[in-house]
């Protein structure tokens, strides 16, 4: 019954589940610090040295703060809003390859949950549901801003999704797979996806902007003009889910993102400097943290630099420039292997 | 019409280069200032274990000063109260008994002076207004407090104690100063 591979797989899904949270945590941490030096402050420091207890402390304040649910809102998807939320943030880190196989007593062990082989298909799929989300909460509200800001979600999502898409598949047309695994496996020591899908490095991560939500492209919930968006009437821990959720969906976003362009596990050099198999999938580990907890932080510095969009322009931008851009890259993706095979 | 100044400009939106149109350029432009802040050096003051320098005639909590013999100054006319543009100060008068001219300067005292401090604008109107030179303004700052009732400050918060006097000297003018050399006058004997 409890076989080792079993085990492994119940200890690893539980870790990364715990890691996933403890980074989402700290990623509410690094905003605020990341923002406040950016404006030349000093940012949360009080509670514990230089404020690392500042998550748990907000953590206790959503917790103890009233619950509200509003009389004329639909009780049953008030609720399952930010579950449905938090879920799917969660579900894509199945497929992540962590690292390439660790050997415990003469087994390997895969440090990936699942190797499914249309990997790259259900890391849309979860996004899509991701939505949903969003828009039941914001419809549940009964709230014209929520609705609003429901609304202006599943648009953009609609609308990047498919450059997103596009983007993807003239990967997938250099890489021949949908598997995340091979897709790492294929970039090996130095041979990242980013020196070969410029363009579509950079339609992918405008995209990824786009799919979480975050600014520059934070219509959905822009204060400003919809006081928070689809989570106006949301308080207590319900809110907290929501804003949990973004940036769980900022971590898988930026595990995507290395995974799929900068050579996910992968490190220069790694098959030359006479390490054992074992040492080169943990480093493999720390390579991949690294490279995702810089994307967490290039997040957050262009939060922190661009201005949000207006809602036509943003729209303009989907469909009149990345679109067509996605369609190119294709072409020419199509173009150079169509040549090189020849 | 000739500009005088030549420092005229023609605004209005002109078209974008191609570059331009980028936005990219403009992105990294943007990215590089902000990653040049979070090196730079931080303005925040962090209060409590650090404090910002005073001017010399900071408007602060007020205090109520003695004499030199230790005595308290203020003798309750009501003068500081009256000046007083927000009502903050009221105060209670009474009349010194035998024996107690070593507490109270005058034949007359403030058995209650009470500031509200929240309503208090901190002008310095009452320092202007006392005859006594009982009342002035300090460069100390008036504490956050939880509860309303705890900004109305009695006479335990605003007489200074004996132990400690708060030196008040930089916030007379030179004339002031002058003025109190001349001991003909009553109000400096």
């Amino acid at each position: 019954m409890f076989t080792p591979e079993l085990i492994f797989k119940i200890v690893l899904i539980v870790s990364i589940f715990a890691v996933t949270l403890v980074i989402a945590m700290y990623s509410t941490y690094g905003e605020r610090k990341i923002a406040a030096f950016m404006q030349d402050r000093l940012g949360p420091n009080r509670a514990g040295i230089f404020g690392i207890l500042q998550p748990l402390a907000d953590g206790v304040k959503m917790f103890m703060k009233e619950e509200l649910i509003p009389d004329i809102s639909n009780k049953v998807l008030f609720i399952l809003g930010p579950c449905l939320a938090m879920t799917t943030a969660l579900m894509t880190s199945a497929i992540i390859p962590w690292g390439s196989t660790i050997n415990i007593g003469g087994t390997d062990f895969s440090l990936q949950i699942t190797d499914l082989n249309i990997g790259v298909l259900y890391v849309f799929a979860v996004t899509s549901i991701g939505v949903y989300g969003i828009m039941i909460g914001g419809w549940a509200s009964n709230n014209k801003y929520s609705l609003l800001g429901a609304l202006r979600a599943s648009s953009q999502m609609i609308s990047y999704e498919i450059a997103m898409g596009l983007a993807i598949i003239a990967l997938i047309m250099s890489t021949g797979t949908l598997s995340l695994k091979e897709i790492s496996a294929a970039q090996a020591g130095f041979h990242w996806n980013i020196f070969v899908q410029p363009l579509g490095f950079l339609i992918f991560i405008i995209c990824s902007f786009a799919e979480t939500n975050r600014a520059p492209f934070d219509l959905p919930e822009c204060e400003t003009e919809l006081i928070g968006g689809y989570h106006t009437e949301y308080s207590s821990m319900k809110l907290g889910f929501y804003l949990f959720a973004e940036y769980i969906n900022m971590f898988i976003a930026s595990a995507v993102i290395s995974t799929l362009y900068f050579g996910g596990y992968n490190f220069p050099f790694m098959n030359d400097m006479g390490l054992s198999s074992n040492a080169i999938a943990i480093l493999g580990v720390v390579f991949l943290f690294a490279k995702i907890f810089f994307f967490i932080f290039f997040f957050m510095w262009i939060r922190w630099t661009i201005p949000r969009f207006r809602y036509d322009q943003l729209m303009r931008l989907g469909w009149t420039v990345l679109i067509p851009l996605a369609i190119f890259n294709i072409l020419l993706t199509g173009a150079i292997i169509f040549a090189t095979n020849n | 019409m000739q500009s005088l100044t030549n420092r005229k400009k023609v605004v209005g939106k002109k078209e974008m280069t191609w570059v331009e149109k980028l936005y990219l350029p403009a992105i990294f432009g943007g990215m590089r200032i902000t990653l040049k802040h979070m090196f730079s050096k931080k303005t925040t003051i962090s209060y409590p274990e650090q404090t910002r320098e005073f001017s010399q005639i900071y408007r602060g909590m007020h205090v109520l000063k003695r004499d030199e013999k230790g005595a308290e100054r203020c003798t309750a006319c009501g003068l500081c109260a009256v000046a007083c543009p927000a009502e903050a100060i009221t105060m209670v008068a009474a009349e010194r008994k035998k024996g107690e001219e070593n507490l109270y300067r005058e034949e007359k005292y403030a058995a209650v002076y009470e500031i509200n401090m929240l309503r208090c604008i901190f002008c310095g109107d009452c320092e202007d207004a006392c005859p006594k030179e009982s009342i002035f303004l300090t460069d100390r700052i008036v504490p956050s407090d939880l509860e309303r009732s705890e900004f109305i400050y009695g006479k335990d918060k605003l007489v200074e104690t004996l132990e400690n006097p708060i030196d008040i000297s930089k916030r007379q003018t030179p004339e002031v100063l002058e003025f109190k050399k001349n001991k003909k006058l009553t109000h400096n004997r």
